[in-house]
């Protein structure tokens, strides 16, 4: 762990000081930002031992005594200082079969999904994800069973299963099932307490668990 | 590694069989304590003897099918839970834990039908 100080000014985030040390203090330190806005979610470290995004986290808000404890994102592989390796994060998303599946039937009429229906009110309290890797992050499943496909994932899938274009349905449920899918969540909802978003992926792996578990109970798992 | 994280269809299907079963148990189990620390309750106002406890559940029906459904929700909801804390904490996995699992519910099975039973009979 390194030591550094940073001289405080106004409306400071989390960002600017990982910033300021590499343009000032250590130009050998790495970090992964782009949008700098809370849009793009790639700046996300572990700021204080919670994960955050680091550009809309202001230091005035979690420096006591003046001191902020900054680390990588855990459950990741780290790349280098704060970066990480979020290739198998992403690589869980495929093998949830978060790509949406388009139906082969070229003829088939457009589909009407009326905004207030069941499955578009569910898809759409899950859709806003980025993907920046927070949830992955405070997961405990996750740090406890490397397969587990992690909040994210699951919560893409979720609004893949109650999207009714998507022609990937039992491939999906499959993908998402048993001891590396949603089966092995347990409601901890640290995904839920971190995401920055404020989006549930809990309530998104809860509706994947009910989904899964019909469809094996009437033998179409 | 395979399309779903290097199991077969049918071992997610095993898996997502347990999950209902030990959600189905869970649900069993949270009635059967529920009546079982109320007749304890119950049963011990102004004291209670081996005798009387045996008074009420020689012969009692209604008594032995309730403890043997109790039973039955434990041997299935006990092993599925200790089976994936094993799995979480100690890194078990695998065919040797399914066959742990296993006997320890065959293990509290027989160790409370026998109980139930020497109180019945």
């Amino acid at each position: 762990m390194q030591r550094y100080e940073v001289p405080a000014a106004p409306s400071q985030t989390i960002l600017d000081l990982v910033t300021y040390i590499q343009r000032a203090l250590d130009p050998t330190l790495s970090y992964r930002f782009a949008c700098r806005v809370g849009m793009c979610g790639s700046c996300a470290m572990t700021v204080n031992g919670r994960p955050r995004w680091t550009c809309r986290t202001h230091v005035a808000k979690v420096a006591g005594e003046g001191e902020v404890t900054i680390e990588p994102l855990k459950n990741m592989p780290v790349v280098k200082d704060l970066t990480v390796d979020m290739r198998e994060f992403f690589d869980k998303w495929a093998r949830a079969r978060g790509a949406f599946v388009p139906s082969e039937d070229a003829a088939r009429d457009f589909a009407v999904v009326p905004p207030s229906s069941p499955e578009r009110v569910e898809a759409d309290a899950a859709i806003e994800c980025i993907g920046c890797g927070v949830c992955y992050a405070a997961c405990d499943v996750v740090a406890w069973n490397p397969d587990y496909l992690g909040p994210a994932a699951l919560n893409r899938a979720w609004t893949l299963v109650n999207d009714l274009r998507d022609d990937g349905q039992p491939e999906r449920l499959l993908a998402v099932a048993g001891d590396a899918g949603c089966h092995a969540c347990h409601s901890h909802e640290s995904c839920r307490t971190y995401c920055p978003k404020s989006l549930n992926p809990t309530a998104s792996i809860a509706g994947l668990k009910r989904a899964t578990a019909r469809a094996a109970l009437r033998g179409e798992l | 590694m395979s399309a779903y994280a290097g199991r077969t269809r049918s071992q997610i299907r095993w898996e997502a069989r347990l999950w209902v079963a030990q959600r189905a148990s869970a649900m069993v189990l949270a009635l059967c304590v529920l009546v079982h620390l109320a007749t304890i309750v119950f049963a011990v106002r102004g004291g209670l003897s081996a005798g009387e406890i045996l008074s009420r559940t020689r012969g009692n029906g209604a008594w032995l099918a309730f403890y043997v459904l109790f039973i039955a929700a434990v041997a299935i909801h006990a092993p599925i839970g200790l089976r994936t804390i094993f799995a979480e904490w100690l890194g078990w996995r695998g065919r040797s834990l399914d066959i742990a699992a296993a006997l320890f519910a065959v293990l509290i099975a027989a160790a409370g039908l026998r109980t139930v039973l020497g109180l019945y009979a």
